[in-house]
């Protein structure tokens, strides 16, 4: 078999040019600080709090989607109802969507003069240009992951333990607690983890809803880019390098829980 | 009284309301189904309908008119030629990336192969704007390169190759992890007989090959595209937002946003939706028609 030469030294070098270098600059770059002063950097309020936003809005989101995701991947797989093809191909939207338009979409959307933010202020309750309104944007870019990840083991999941499980008496909601969900635990947490990983860098989909006031409703990628507007390259990069810390971690421990899953299997 | 009619009853009703029909073990109560599909068709109407539809409705709000005056301003068409510039650059080269790392992976064996695939994978897992940061160290006025760029001047950041680079980091990996897995799951047979029959390297890639993989390249452009056109974050930083020379469609919306003209910004919005919506009705077909040859079991 020929051309394994080429295309290896072709892949490694694209892949070292495009993102390892660049990543190494990044990496390298806080460091200029000192070790104390990365921390300075790191622990500023202004950072810390970002940070604590970015992290929170983006639980609180995962959380939201794991209830849902797993609702709309069951009734997906299990149900039919009318335009079921349209409401699937539609829970891919956010993959396709341009993260700036979905945020304007959604700042419009619930702005006090909003179809959603109108009737919502009248009851009291503001989400656009809050924190609230960061927590919107992340579940609105986090739910396919859940629902495309749950999908496939829904559909290969066997009924017979469903089976036996009624057979020996057991109520359906009874086989959904001590059956269903246990098998499907894996894949659910799998999938809510992807979309924490997204939600916490996210940056397009939430700008324009969340106000951006520091200290209240900043995330962390816009703090980056304040940084770099400022010619604090290397604040932004020590901002970017726990940011990138973080998403590895994540990276190795979803390698783990899949290599987990399939062991399972 | 009551024991002799009500079979009959329920075999009346079993026969015009279907509702009563006797379920499965594993079928979910009737209520049950009608409530949880209730919540699912809502949730996605909500978060992900309306939305959309806000796109459009607030790019018609004056009419048709102000609609097209927008996207047929010069500003708006350079940020439409930039867009389509950009991904014609970056979606080629992934390509390419694409199938030389599956070429490799799928049809050879050698120390450090998983590790090669968890690193493809990155670029997924870092933020946009870090993605854009990293370029800017490099390039920026203070980067690694930034003196020497600037005494030979050479523009980078806040230009169209910075752009492109950041654009070409953010859509790394969509070509290579759609090919990968299936050229894994095809492994090589029919080259080897291929090459055992005489066949050079290309042409058993072009005809051999490539026939294999099509449907799997074409779904792996396709996203990689939507996502080229449509990426912000990662463009926003290294691009400096200069109206008609280094705004993207995805930036000129913002611009237009935060100049309160929202009409313009929508109808920009909306081009780009409609683009959204074709790439997933062009998606949704590739999967009916060719799941097998997909491989779209793991969508990203």
């Amino acid at each position: 078999m020929p051309g394994f030469g080429f295309s290896l030294a072709f892949t490694l070098f694209y892949l070292s040019a495009i993102v390892l270098i660049p990543l190494a600059a990044l990496i390298i770059r806080p460091w200029e600080l000192g070790w104390n002063g990365f921390w300075a950097e790191i622990l500023a309020p202004r950072v810390l709090h970002a940070l604590k936003l970015s992290f929170g809005a983006a639980a609180v989101a995962a959380a939201i989607n794991s209830v849902f995701g797993l609702i709309v991947a069951w009734v997906l797989v299990r149900y039919r109802f009318p335009f079921k093809r349209v409401v699937d191909a539609l829970v891919d939207l956010p993959f396709a969507l341009p993260t700036a338009v979905a945020g304007i979409a959604l700042s419009a959307l619930y702005a006090s003069n909003g179809w959603i933010g109108a009737p919502l202020e009248k009851a009291g309750i503001k989400i656009a240009y809050t924190p609230y309104g960061v927590v919107v944007a992340l579940v609105f870019i986090g739910l396919p992951f859940v629902v495309r990840t749950l999908q496939p083991v829904l559909t290969d999941l066997s009924r017979d333990s469903e089976e036996a499980a009624a057979t020996l008496g057991a109520t359906r909601f009874q086989t959904f607690r001590r059956v269903i969900l246990p098998t499907l635990a894996p894949t659910l947490l799998t999938g809510t983890a992807m979309a924490f990983a997204r939600a916490v860098g996210e940056y397009g989909s939430v700008i324009f809803i969340a106000g951006n006031l520091p200290m209240v409703s900043e995330i962390t990628p816009l703090l980056i880019i304040i940084k770099l507007q400022e010619y604090d390259y290397a604040g932004a990069a020590a901002v970017g390098v726990v940011m990138l810390a973080v998403s590895f971690v994540f990276l190795l421990a979803l390698n783990a829980l899949q290599a987990w899953v399939s062991s399972r299997r | 009284m009551t024991t002799t009619t009500a079979p009959k009853m329920k075999r009346v009703a079993m026969k015009t309301i279907p509702i009563l029909r006797p379920r499965a073990p594993t079928d979910d109560h009737p209520l049950v189904k009608i409530a949880l599909s209730a919540i699912a068709v809502v949730f996605i109407g909500l978060f992900l309908f309306m939305p959309l539809l806000t796109v459009f409705s607030e790019a018609l709000a004056q009419g048709w008119r102000m609609a097209w005056d927008a996207l047929s301003e010069p500003d708006a068409i350079e940020a439409i030629k930039l867009t389509l510039l950009v991904a014609a650059i970056a979606v080629p080269l992934n390509m390419v990336f694409g199938l030389a790392a599956s070429w490799c992976i799928a049809k050879f064996d050698f120390r450090g192969k998983n590790l090669l695939i968890t690193l493809i994978d990155i670029p997924f897992s870092v933020s946009p704007v870090v993605s854009g940061l990293v370029f800017v160290l490099i390039f920026g006025l203070q980067g690694w390169l930034g003196q020497w760029l600037r005494d030979n001047d050479m523009k980078i950041i806040f230009a169209l190759p910075g752009i492109v680079l950041a654009t070409v980091f953010v859509t790394f990996p969509f070509v290579a992890r759609e090919l990968i897995p299936l050229m894994i799951d095809q492994g090589k047979d029919e080259e080897e007989a291929a090459a055992t029959l005489g066949a050079g390297g290309w042409s058993t890639f072009f005809r051999v090959t490539l026939p294999n993989i099509k449907w799997a390249l074409l779904y792996g452009v396709l996203l990689c595209n939507a996502r080229a056109m449509g990426e912000f974050g990662a463009v926003s930083v290294v691009s400096g937002h200069i109206r008609g020379l280094t705004n993207t469609m995805p930036l000129h919306v913002e611009v237009l946003y935060n100049d309160y003209q929202y009409v313009g910004a929508f109808a920009v919005a909306s081009v780009l939706a409609l683009l959204a919506l074709v790439t997933l009705l062009v998606k949704s077909v590739l999967e009916w028609q060719f799941a097998d040859e997909i491989s779209a079991t793991h969508r990203h």
